[in-house]
């Protein structure tokens, strides 16, 4: 099972399905007869929305399209992928640089869409790596990976990568609470109440995107689990939801479900800004990386950063306040108008909804409940909007449509339900196949929610597919909700686990200065080769520097002699094509590492090391034409201290010696 | 009433001539249109009086594998001299209005119309040129094959389907050619 919760709810599902005897429906009774024209999206016809799926632990972010569930793409972002050459080719390496060096693979949970004024705008989706703590941009005029930050004083990177209205801040909140990088960490792990602290980073985002750690605010040890930003009038403010308030270290899966309620925290993080103005912040040194793509260069650039200014939460009174919040909240989502706060205990068996206005006038008229650890604790019921009762089992995340409905996910009980978000009235419910965990309604957390579909992302897929082995297709569902029911219309498969998604109109995306390939005359790259008259092979001691290019459909040079054991080879191929969608891929026998997938007017370079003498094919991987077959070239391998001279050509022979 | 002297219309016409001349410089004045099931959005070469316009680079890429000359503007001496004949022209037009003579506008309007049977020709002579001059070791050859684009309209060479057609200025100049038969008419016809 994937997460450690499931197992001791499983007991009291069981028991309360015997006990209701609500025996799931099979999806013959959720599907209706035109299911299949409302999710078909005729050849030739495109899909109206973009879906932005995160991929587990896959690392990857794939872009699906709405209501076809036809997938366009997977975007590398936290792990290699040999298939783009991500990670291999030597531009892409620094992309996945952190403190700890090289690491290839992460476990991308969250996709978080730019917004303006509340509104998904199509320029940058976010991503999170939960693992090694990071946040990636991913741009979408290329639909590559354009920046990578690195977050220290943090363990598992889980309510990340949760946007302001305007793209002021991506935040994250720690996961794990573990000593803060800047203090000793050799600690006893039993000592976690005293020495553990939650980080929670405000990263600044600016107007092309780039990324800018601001500040961290230090918090007592708790797990956070999910964010989201306050809107329109809650604009300023941002909701964590925390679980493991019990503090505990060992066994949470029994130690962290002890209490009734945990909390959600709400920080006030234009305070926090004011306090980071006025020098309230301290400045800690830690350790962390950020990674730059160059778009003009096609290279990245890693920076390694050494300060970090960090907010004391329970020195500083009026930025964070505790919301009690029962039990184990996981979720944590705020309505389009900013008003109402929805948390989800995932053991709970209601719904509670918080209200902006009320939680503001309980902090002014001091209605608290103590503090935890020095944080105020705002009275349940002084925020309370109202519950919503026996929505079903195990909420987890809850998405909004433009007519007032929330759609909350129940993982215990595998089905998603429609409730009012005003009235907190039940309105529908329609089972998912099984255990559904996020949700996503296009636009659905911003302030104009696009409604029309609701996707659910489930954790576990049993009968939907063929088998395929132990390990089974990871599932998603789409449902109608443009009328009064929800209905069910597709079930599509997805890469790695899919957590949470983003979607957006086709049109804001496509039509938002798209690329549809780099211009030869604008590439910087240091090696590129931007014509065949400059291909040539340059020798720096046992450094071989080829300058190749490559278009429909020959490489040059296609023969290269002169390579000697011990020689280090970098192939800088410079796709020539100034054509849409002609990339060219190289591959040479023996690499190590990957093949290159080079972009129409991209140089991408490949290290290769020949580890014997002899005679060494390189071919196009990347079908590009008729002759595709016949790109292909020779290099000649000789033993160390061999006097074959360094030559290349092509075209013509090289005289017979 | 002087009869050798064109009316006060005719000079407005003149006007519009000289115009459309002196504005055909700036823009494309042929295109031909290459349509092929994997350019779903199309391949346009435009022609301009100073240069060759469009997907030059990717046409010149695709055709290699039939072993056609790849198109540079430098490989054409029109295109040095194309501005010059339309500026002269647009000059020509505007200084009849002065002269305002009849067998003026009229040797005028037989030069433009030299000019355009001549253009036409050379046209032709290119596209035959380029259609049919191949490299004996293309990749793909289809016996009997040219590649001759038409001068004017549709033709399907292998996989595209080839339009020629004018642009812009072919429709700017194509006016200007209306305008001076109509002025030419006008003066010589129905001014007895």
């Amino acid at each position: 099972m994937k997460n450690k919760f499931i197992q001791s709810i499983f007991v009291i599902a069981v028991g309360s399905m015997l006990f209701t005897s609500c025996k799931p429906k099979d999806s013959g009774d959720a599907v209706s007869g035109d299911a299949a024209q409302k999710a078909y999206v005729a050849p030739g016809k495109y899909d109206e929305f973009y879906n932005f799926v995160s991929g587990g632990f896959s690392g990857q972010l794939s872009v699906y399209g709405l209501p076809s569930g036809r997938l366009f793409r997977v975007i590398p972002v936290f792990s290699v992928d040999p298939e783009k050459g991500w990670g291999y080719s030597e531009e892409t390496k620094p992309m996945l640089n952190t403190s700890h060096g090289f690491v290839p693979w992460d476990d991308l949970h969250h996709t978080e869409m730019s917004q303006t004024n509340g509104e998904v705008d199509g320029r940058w989706v976010f991503a999170n790596a939960n693992n090694t703590p990071r946040i990636a941009r991913v741009d979408l005029k290329t639909f590559k990976t354009a920046e990578i930050i690195e977050l220290p004083n943090v363990g598992g990177n889980h309510s990340s990568p949760f946007i302001t209205e305007n793209t002021e801040y991506v935040v994250a909140g720690t996961r794990f609470s573990v000593p803060g990088d800047y203090v000793d960490g050799d600690v006893p792990i039993n000592t976690y109440k005293q020495n553990f602290k939650g980080h929670i980073s405000f990263v600044k985002v600016g107007k092309e995107g780039e990324m800018d750690l601001a500040f961290q605010i230090v918090t007592p040890g708790v797990n956070f689990d999910l964010s989201h930003a306050g809107k329109g009038k809650s604009h300023g403010w941002m909701f964590f939801s925390c679980y493991n308030t019990e503090q505990a270290n060992t066994l949470l899966e029994v130690n962290a479900s002890q209490k009734d309620k945990d909390f959600i925290m709400a920080v006030n993080w234009k305070k926090a800004e004011e306090y980071v103005k006025a020098g309230k912040a301290k400045k800690q040194s830690v350790k962390y990386v950020h990674n730059k793509w160059d778009e003009k260069t096609h290279t990245a650039t890693s920076e390694t950063k050494n300060e970090v200014l960090v907010l004391d939460a329970t020195a500083l009174k009026d930025i964070c306040y505790m919301i009690p919040c029962p039990k184990s909240p996981h979720g944590c989502d705020v309505d389009p108008t900013g008003e109402y706060i929805v948390g989800s205990g995932k053991l709970a068996a209601l719904i509670p909804v918080f209200s902006f206005d009320k939680l503001q006038s309980a902090i002014t008229n001091k209605q608290f409940d103590g503090d935890y650890s020095g944080i105020s604790v705002v009275k349940y019921e002084a925020a309370l909007h109202g519950e919503v009762k026996k929505p079903g089992l195990g909420p987890l995340h809850t998405e909004f449509d433009a007519k007032g409905n929330a759609y909350t996910s129940m993982f215990v009980s595998s089905e998603v339900v429609k409730w009012d978000i005003k009235s907190l009235k039940v309105l529908d419910r329609v089972p998912t196949y099984y255990s559904v965990g996020h949700l996503c309604v296009p636009g659905g957390d911003s302030k104009k929610p696009f409604g029309k579909y609701m996707i659910a992302y489930n954790k576990i897929t049993k009968d939907r597919y063929l088998p395929t082995g132990p390990e089974l297709a990871q599932s998603a569902q789409i449902y109608d909700i443009s009328g009064d029911k929800m209905r069910l219309i597709l079930d599509f498969p997805t890469i790695g686990e899919p957590h949470y998604a983003q979607a957006a109109p086709a049109d804001l995306i496509r039509n938002n200065g798209q690329y549809k390939f780099y211009k030869i005359a604008e590439n910087n790259h240091p090696f590129a080769a931007k014509g065949e008259k400059e291909a040539k092979v340059v020798r720096q001691g046992n450094k071989v520097h080829v300058y190749m290019t490559s278009i429909r459909s020959h490489f040059a040079p296609d023969n290269i002699e002169g390579i000697k054991m011990g020689d280090e080879v970098y192939f800088h191929i410079t796709n020539l094509e100034q054509d849409w969608d002609v990339p060219h891929g190289f591959s040479i026998k023996g690499a190590n590492n990957a093949e290159l997938l080079i972009m129409p007017g991209e140089t991408t370079t490949l290290k290769w090391v020949p580890d014997r003498v002899g005679i060494f094919p390189m071919y196009c991987t990347d079908f590009c034409s008729a002759l595709h077959q016949e790109m292909s070239g020779y290099v000649r391998v000789s033993p160390a201290g061999s006097s074959v001279p360094l030559t290349w050509s092509v075209g013509t022979n090289q005289p017979k010696i | 009433m002087e009869t050798t002297k064109i009316s006060n219309s005719s000079k407005v016409l003149l006007l519009m001539v000289a115009a459309l001349f002196a504005g055909s410089l700036f823009v494309p004045l042929w295109r031909i249109e290459l349509d092929a099931p994997q350019y779903p959005e199309g391949l346009v070469l435009q022609l301009y009086p100073n240069k060759i316009g469009g997907d030059v680079d990717v046409i010149n890429g695709l055709n290699h594998y039939i072993g056609m000359a790849t198109l540079h503007t430098e490989n054409f001496f029109e295109f040095s001299v194309l501005p010059y004949i339309f500026g002269a022209f647009a000059l020509v037009s505007f200084v009849l209005i002065f002269i305002a003579k009849r067998k003026a506008v009229l040797g005028f309007f037989i030069t433009y119309m030299l000019f355009i049977i001549i253009s036409a020709a050379d046209f032709y002579r290119w596209n035959y040129e380029y259609g049919h001059n191949l490299d004996p070791n293309a990749a793909i050859k289809v016996p009997g094959m040219a590649y001759q684009p038409p001068l004017l309209g549709y033709k399907q060479l292998l996989n595209f389907a080839a339009y020629s057609i004018p642009d812009t200025g072919g429709w700017m100049l194509g006016g200007s050619a209306l305008l001076l038969i109509m002025i030419v008419l006008k003066e010589f016809k129905f001014r007895k």
